[in-house]
């Protein structure tokens, strides 16, 4: 054991990169912003292939033992980088030339940074730092639009963030206690003699504070407002990014606890609560930002799925990847035609899409049934392996939840869908003038054929997924 | 081979979508010729079949899919699959022929329907369950932008319901596909493999439930009481050629699941619950008949026809469950008439539904009072209707009677009490002579005046459809042939 900070090339490189887009920012007149953006998109690119590099690797260990370089922490900084970089074309359109433009991108930086840690994070400090490199940029970064419902949003993440933070670190504080230790090498046998009581206590506040990351049950209650106000590319990545790494985290974490505290059942209520308030609350939303925010708290809960039989099944680790992947890609087609038509606030305004944007509608209808799991896109091969898993480790009615939970679900991105595919409205004439912003447009595109071309290639994708 | 039958017309509904401004003249003929082909595919792949071995399939391919869950891209036809793939290319080649007169959106029209034909054709011949669920759940999206998009009435409404209701469908089949999964050891989801290694064999409680999972998924689909309730305002909204093929392929998806899943891959449950089925066929068989004798609609009608001839399936393959030493042969008899029925309800409901859209496409109603005295403006509508009729309710030289009086010689041997069913078909048989009375016989009034008579794509779509149901009847044994063997190795996995 040792230092090998080489491991982490891929981490110094996004937060190097967001230093360098904050200070270069500065230098760059307002119209030659691009720049920053193209240096951000570099630096994505860079992160992802000293990522892949790395991928094919054993398991390794860095800053003595602390940070766990293995396949999950490689797909993490893979899809967290690459997520980004779609965010960061919904950007071309959306904030170019606007005066916290370099800004943004080094929060994003920053925010992609903080993911990529709390994924590979095999100890509670780094565990911690993570979450607060993940969660404290985040807060600008929805602040930055200027308005009122924006404003409402970062203040509402603020105060949830303070609070959950605050959960996860005295969580940290008292398994560190009663461990002696925050390696997570060493706390299984630490903790099986430690009280149960304090163990489940700290179990709670650690999990509830990867929840606020994630955006799940119980700390969910910020993303449907960030969702709906922050800008488009903002709501694009917080609702998409952060969660790669905070089930990631969930799962290392969780792999940590004696046998003896049930948290396969905590994470198992998680689960059912954020899957099935999520499609409630998303049933009669007009906003489509929120209701693709609530359908986000919904697939946390099914992110949740497999984390709750991790240990216990061999599909529990590669259906998170997978899914996790093919969650990435269709959530941010999802929210880049959101962010093609940012003038569409209602769900009627969709009217007509069809006829006028056929390739816009298309891109919209893979998404939306790609977030209900139809075949054959990656969410649905994601969906079924986590089902699958669930089964197979004793937690079959869990899954059995999940289809449930899938039906109800169908109902609200139906009503987002038929309207679109309406051929007569009288609605149509009314948005007939509004043009799709171009690079959302084909992000979206380009995002839905991925999450397409994902589902039938899943083959390589769960090779990928499942190396040791 | 097979790759090519069903990836053929989704290249082609590609293909139409992706041209950029093209006539809709040459589109639908285009559509005519792309069905043609696959249709010649079909009957290549027939010549050249020969009789797998029990258990085995014909033309097998496979591929690597997710070699993680042990799932693959794996083809193949036998005597259960090959006379439904055939059905597909047929009712898709009569929906093109008929839908030359389409006006509405040809082009998308007749990508959406290539693109139904593609996932129909695939999972008839998915011998993958995961690959099978994908074709089951992609033929849900079809139907739904079809009747969404080119239905009439209530449209929105019945296409919601349609898709909310066999979806739900779709996840319980798709629950009972990963307790099988589950259960297999080797875990895998593939077809054969399970049917060979009939997974929960020893544990009556969980075969059970993942039967159940199973069954609610086909029911729904297929659809049985008390499942149905999706089908009447689906048929009733849907365009013709969407009720034609919802009728004549969908719907054969479930009762295909029956013969192909449940009874090879849980024979002891299937034993275990097969009074259920036979009872579920039963109830409906008579109320699918008795609610079609009271409707006024005759696309409505005809609707719950279907739910009455699924009936007889139902009661078919439940009865074949029914395992006692001496009756073999008379449930091979049952599971073969099932699987006539398929075919023969495919090719006469979905000839019923075309012509029925002729009365819709002429003055608007499907209501059976706004007609009467039809023969004399319309004599070739009302023979052909009246053959489609004849042939729907049961009479000799149709396919339907070779397929119900094989359902009910082997149904009535093993289980005597089953021959309460014969009441359905009395019914059916008045209430289809009722029908034809009204809207045909009598005096010329109402909408029947000025009515215009058959066009050449209509008489060329649903003419071929009872032609060849006739052939079926008159000389049955080319089909016979190739799905008995099939029949008497399920009835043999389902006695094991």
């Amino acid at each position: 054991m040792g230092m090998r900070p080489l491991l982490l090339l891929p981490e110094m490189l996004l937060l190097v990169g967001g230093l360098g887009a904050l200070i270069g920012g500065s230098f760059v007149p307002r119209q030659r912003q691009w720049l920053i953006r193209v240096l951000t998109a570099v630096v994505l690119v860079a992160a992802m292939a000293a990522a892949a590099v790395q991928l094919g690797g054993p398991v390794q260990r860095a800053f003595e033992g602390t940070y766990a370089v293995d396949t999950a922490t490689g797909v993490a900084r893979i899809l967290a980088a690459f997520g980004t970089l779609l965010v960061l074309t919904l950007a071309a359109d959306e904030i170019a030339a606007s005066a916290r433009e370099s800004e943004t991108y080094a929060l994003l930086l920053f925010v992609t940074t903080g993911t990529v840690v709390l994924a590979g994070a095999d100890d509670l400090l780094v565990l911690a730092v993570g979450f607060l490199l993940a969660t404290i940029p985040l807060y600008g970064l929805i602040g930055l639009v200027n308005t009122a419902s924006g404003a409402e949003a970062a203040m509402k993440t603020y105060l949830m963030g303070a609070l959950f933070g605050i959960l996860l670190l005295l969580g940290v504080t008292i398994l560190s206690g009663v461990a002696g230790t925050t390696m997570y090498g060493d706390l299984t046998d630490r903790l099986t003699q430690a009280p149960a009581v304090a163990v489940a206590a700290a179990t709670v506040g650690v999990v509830a504070g990867l929840m606020f990351k994630a955006g799940g049950v119980p700390a969910h209650f910020w993303v449907p407002d960030a969702a709906q106000g922050a800008g488009g590319t903002v709501a694009t990545f917080l609702t998409t990014v952060p969660k790669i790494g905070a089930l990631i985290a969930v799962y290392r974490f969780v792999l940590v606890l004696p046998r003896t505290t049930s948290w396969a059942l905590l994470v198992a209520i998680f689960a059912v609560a954020s899957m099935t308030l999520g499609n409630l609350a998303a049933y009669w939303q007009n906003d489509p930002r929120r209701l693709l925010g609530w359908s986000t708290v919904s697939q946390v809960g099914f992110l949740l799925v497999p984390v709750a039989v991790a240990g216990r099944s061999d599909l529990a680790l590669p259906s998170l990847l997978v899914y996790l992947a093919g969650y990435t890609v269709t959530n941010i087609a999802a929210f880049a035609v959101t962010a093609a038509l940012p003038e569409h606030r209602e769900l009627t305004a969709y009217g007509g899409l069809a006829r006028r944007r056929p390739w816009l509608a298309a891109a919209l209808l893979v998404a939306l049934l790609g977030l209900v799991g139809t075949p054959p896109t990656a969410v649905f091969v994601g969906k079924l392996t986590t089902a699958t898993a669930a089964w197979d480790g004793d937690y079959a009615w869990l899954a059995v939840v999940a289809f449930v939970n899938t039906v109800l679900s169908l109902f609200y991105y139906l009503r987002w869908i038929v309207p679109a595919y309406r051929t007569a409205d009288a609605d149509m004439v009314a948005t007939e003038q509004v043009s799709p912003r171009r690079w959302s447009a084909r992000t979206a595109v380009i995002a839905a054929a991925l999450s397409l071309a994902a589902g039938l290639a899943a083959g390589p994708l769960w090779q990928l997924a499942s190396q040791q | 081979m097979l790759s090519l039958i069903v990836f053929v017309p989704l290249a082609a509904a590609l293909a139409l979508v992706g041209l950029p401004r093209l006539r809709d003249a040459p589109t639908r003929w285009a559509w005519v010729a792309v069905a043609a082909v696959d249709l010649a595919l079909v009957i290549v792949v027939w010549v050249r079949y020969e009789k797998p071995a029990p258990g085995g399939l014909a033309f097998e391919e496979r591929a690597a899919w997710i070699p993680g869950v042990n799932s693959s891209y794996h083809l193949g036809v036998d005597g259960f699959s090959l006379p439904l793939v055939a059905m597909t290319a047929v009712i898709f080649l009569a929906c093109a022929v008929y839908a030359l007169r389409e006006r509405h959106r040809p082009r998308a029209h007749a990508a959406l329907f290539l693109f139904l034909q593609s996932v129909s054709l695939g999972l008839f011949v998915a011998a993958d369950l995961i690959l099978f669920f994908v074709f089951f759940d992609l033929s849900l999206v079809g139907m739904y932008f079809l009747i969404a998009g080119w239905g009439h009435g209530n449209r929105g409404h019945s296409a919601m319901k349609f898709f909310l209701y066999t979806f739900l469908g779709s996840l319980a089949l798709l629950v009972g596909f990963i307790g099988l999964y589950v259960a297999a050891e080797p875990h895998t989801f593939d077809m054969p493999a399970l049917a060979a290694a009939t997974p929960l064999a020893g544990r009556p409680l969980a075969g059970g439930l993942v039967l159940a999972a199973i069954l609610v998924g086909l029911a729904v689909k297929t659809p049985t009481v008390p499942f149905h309730t999706w089908l009447p305002p689906a048929h009733t909204d849907a365009p013709a050629v969407g009720s034609a093929v919802l009728a004549g392929v969908l719907l054969k998806m479930g009762t295909y699941g029956f013969v192909r899943i449940a009874m090879p891959m849980l024979p002891q449950a299937w034993r275990a619950w097969a009074w259920v089925v036979i009872v579920v066929g039963v109830v409906s068989v008579i109320y699918g008949a008795l609610v079609a004798l009271a409707q006024t609609n005759v696309k409505r009608m005809i609707a719950y026809t279907s739910v009455n001839h699924m009936g007889y399936i139902a009661l078919a393959v439940g009865a074949a469950g029914l395992v006692a030493a001496d009756t073999t042969q008379a449930r091979t008899v049952a599971v073969t008439g099932a699987v006539t029925q398929m075919v023969s309800h495919g090719l006469i409901t979905g000839a019923l539904f075309l012509l029925a859209g002729v009365l819709r496409d002429r003055v608007g109603t499907y209501d059976v009072g706004a007609y009467g005295g039809l023969a004399a403006p319309a004599p070739a509508f009302a023979t052909l209707f009246a053959v489609g009729a004849f042939a729907s309710l049961g009479l000799p030289a149709f396919a339907g009677f070779i397929a119900e009086f094989q359902i009910f010689t082997g149904s009535v041997a093993v289980a005597p009490v089953t021959a309460v069913a014969l009441v359905g078909i009395l019914v059916t048989a008045a209430l289809f002579l009722r029908a034809l009375q009204r809207v045909f016989t009598g005096e010329t009034r109402g909408h029947s005046i000025g009515f215009t008579d058959l066009r050449p794509s209509e008489i060329w779509s649903a003419g071929p459809l009872l032609l060849l149901s006739l052939a079926i009847g008159i000389l049955p044994r080319p089909l016979l042939d190739v799905i008995e063997p099939a029949s008497a190795a399920v009835v043999d996995l389902v006695g094991r």
